[in-house]
């Protein structure tokens, strides 16, 4: 289990006094933190040599109507380079429940707030635009208090919608001889990949300031999973990450497992990781095939979702579906491997790079992709840190983290695979960088495969989280009943609480889950990779042209279900 | 047919077999559904064949619209802004389970289902439904619109009306 050897980070001399008390027994290091002290334990944990907590990796609220302080503000902070992590509550009161905002020690903490805000009532003094981020601006309440009715909705009717004006801050140019223009981008637009809204302010062809507005796709995954029980929960993970939805599936079983104290076989484990790589492969696939239409390389998007179609192939023999498979269980897999499972495979690692190859010698030296992409919207290693990236995007700018490396879950410790990282930061490094892990993904297929197929159950022989075979419930009395129990009560998970993170096809994915003992799951936050990536999407465009913010957007991955969840 | 280079049909006929035969799809992708209905009009499924062939982004240009993914109540103005920037005779196509009824998103944000704002003509089950799925879905709003012109000229004869005008 990586996250038990978490080592805990020294409580510095410095921080205040009785400012911060330290918690024993949970899965990584966390600190309850006193809110006035906030600011500066922030401050000093980022800035520290000791500690040089560099990443904030979330930020979310829970709500325990039966405390005294009501709200936690639970932050997830992750060192570079020291490769520890620490979790930071804060408790606040319900008539007062005020925060310092910490968007001045990291960046990424912007829409972190906005979202807390928005979901909780969390008010965080200090921040520039403490406004809803995910709900519309009709919407009244908070909806993940628990005494928020989960059905209950709000009309937004046209003249209500928010009409941004974002204006650039500092001292105008002097040589300004454009009338500056603001237009509308989405969120119906079909550059927008999905539902983002991006309002620009333009000097001539320049953007001097805009602004992103997303939530039209909040379909409120952290409510109905409060409403569902913890197996029930698993087909909401598919509808996050839809480009690569195994990969969710299996972040959340781990996690759901690793609370349980449970182990998934061998047998299970071994194929999730396959097919997690091949959902990366496909995920990364629609990620460059749709930067590349964007750019007007139309054929390049035939070329890339081919290999997708090839890969829903093994997915439909796995588990019947195609994009959404709800293939995982907490435990293992839904139901055993197909008899031809290693041939589709070995097929497919003959296939797929065929195509990949194809756009490969079409683009990468392609001038007008070059000209297109080069330089264009380029982050610095230290900014996207500070933004909270993660990831193949962090990875283009030259921070050699992931996941998978630094924590190996699953098999990863036992592969060879190399973690690809580019220097420039830019659109074309972001694909280069796709481009390399596709090769890296298959690489360890072709490993994992060469190790063989584990013999054994494709999930735990434990009555209590696994569904009895469809023979013995109807034949046998006791399969029956913890048939029955099952799926009328659900997997009973104990209390506790638990963060687990997997590289995701974007950065990394976590869930963070406390579990109340109750049947049902009492929070699941998702860290979502795409999440930070898209709030820092104004920075990035600051001076960039208009078709440089069309270039970009596809290159940043930002899926919809994710971001918004 | 006589000789070779005369057809003789009503006004009605040709116009349904151009309606049905050049259909111009405005996707209005929102989520999961979107990635499949990406899959239809790709390569290996190729809507194309049945008429669908050129994808419109613009309302002002479409005819139908496809709603391919769960509508939020924050979406819910734009679609329905869009549905009324496009031109009549207009069908909707409902793609997947949230665009027909809010899907398992029985939330405070999702809209239970587009025909709160929208009329829809074809619903295609599913989460997401599956290529053949959609596929089958506007071949069925062929048949309707097929149907539709029929029942049109007959109306017409019983009020005795010849104007020729083409409410949908």
């Amino acid at each position: 289990m990586p996250t038990a050897t978490i080592p805990a980070p020294p409580l510095l001399d410095s921080l205040p006094e009785g400012s911060v008390e330290v918690v024993e027994g949970l899965d990584q290091p966390t600190w309850i933190v006193r809110r006035d002290a906030l600011a500066q334990v922030a401050r000093q944990l980022r800035d520290d040599p000791e500690t040089q907590f560099d990443l904030l990796l979330d930020l979310c609220g829970v709500d325990y109507p039966d405390r005294d302080e009501r709200f936690e503000a639970v932050y997830h902070l992750y060192s570079l380079p020291r490769a520890a992590r620490l979790r930071l509550k804060v408790p606040v009161l319900e008539d007062d429940p005020v925060l310092p905002s910490l968007i001045d020690v990291w960046t990424a903490a912007d829409w972190f707030e906005r979202e807390a805000w928005d979901m909780f009532g969390l008010r965080f003094e200090g921040h520039p635009n403490l406004r809803r981020i995910l709900t519309h601006e009709a919407f009244q309440g908070h909806p993940l208090r628990k005494d928020y009715d989960p059905a209950r909705r709000w009309i937004l009717t046209e003249d209500k919608i928010y009409k941004p004006n974002p204006q650039p801050t500092g001292s105008e140019s002097v040589d300004d001889m454009f009338e500056r223009m603001t237009i509308n981008i989405g969120p119906s637009h079909p550059a927008m990949h999905g539902t983002f809204r991006v309002v620009a302010t333009l000097d001539g062809e320049v953007i001097v300031a805009s602004e992103v507005e997303i939530g039209y796709l909040h379909r409120c995954f952290e409510k109905m999973a409060e409403t569902h029980t913890w197996q029930q929960v698993i087909p909401y993970t598919d509808r996050l990450n839809y480009c690569s939805s195994f990969i969710n599936n299996v972040a959340y079983c781990r996690t759901v497992e690793k609370l349980m104290g449970i182990e998934a076989p061998p047998r299970a484990v071994w194929a999730q990781m396959i097919l997690s790589e091949f959902s990366r492969i496909m995920d990364h696939c629609v990620c460059n095939g749709s930067t590349l239409v964007d750019t007007g390389a139309l054929t390049n998007f035939w070329y890339m979702f081919q290999p997708r179609e090839e890969i829903y192939g093994l997915l439909e023999a796995c588990c019947g579906a195609r994009l959404t498979v709800s293939a995982c269980r907490i435990g293992g897999l839904l139901e055993d491997l197909p008899p031809d499972f290693e041939a589709r495979c070995r097929h497919l690692l003959e296939t797929v790079p065929e195509f990949i190859d194809d756009v490969d010698k079409v683009v990468t030296k392609n001038r007008i992709w070059l000209d297109r992409s080069v330089g264009v919207a380029a982050i610095s290693a230290e900014e996207a840190v500070d933004h909270g990236w993660t990831g193949p995007c962090l990875r283009a700018s030259g921070v050699d983290y992931d996941v998978r490396r630094a924590y190996p879950y699953d098999l990863y410790g036992e592969v060879d695979f190399e973690v690809p990282v580019f220097q420039g930061g830019d659109v074309f490094d972001r694909y280069r960088m796709r481009m390399e892990e596709i090769h890296q993904s298959l690489s360890i297929i072709r490993q994992l495969l060469d190790r063989g197929m584990p013999d054994g159950p494709y999930i735990v022989d434990d009555p209590h989280v696994a569904l009895p075979p469809k023979e013995d419930a109807y034949n046998q009395m006791e399969a029956m009943i913890y048939h029955f129990k099952l799926i009328m009560d659900g997997i009973q998970v104990p209390p506790g609480e638990l963060y687990h993170m997997v590289e995701g096809a974007n950065g990394e994915l976590g869930f963070y889950v406390i579990s109340d003992g109750s049947g049902k799951p009492y929070r699941i936050k998702v860290r979502p990779p795409c999440f930070p990536i898209m709030a820092s999407f104004s920075h990035l465009m600051q001076g960039g042209t208009i078709s440089d913010a069309i270039a970009t957007l596809g290159g940043l991955n930002i899926i919809a279900g994710e971001l918004e969840r | 047919m006589i000789g070779e280079s005369w057809v003789t049909t009503t006004v009605d006929k040709l116009e349904e077999w151009g309606r049905n035969n050049s259909f111009w799809p405005l996707p209005f992708g929102t989520a999961c559904c979107a990635i499949e209905f990406m899959s239809v009009v790709s390569s290996h499924y190729d809507m194309a064949r049945f008429g669908y062939e050129v994808v419109r982004f613009s309302p002002r240009q479409s005819d139908v619209m496809i709603v391919a993914g769960t509508i939020t109540d924050k979406m819910a103005p734009t679609l329905k802004r869009i549905y009324d920037q496009m031109p009549d005779p207009k069908w909707v196509v409902s793609m997947g389970a949230c665009a027909c009824s809010g899907g398992f998103y029985r939330a405070y944000h999702v809209m239970q289902g587009i025909d709160e704002i929208v009329p829809v003509d074809v619903y295609v089950p599913g989460c997401p439904p599956t290529p053949e799925g959609l596929m089958y879905g506007i071949l069925q709003l062929k048949e309707k619109i097929k149907r539709d012109s029929k029942r049109r000229l007959k109306e017409k004869r019983a009020h005795g009306d010849d104007s020729g005008s083409a409410a949908a």
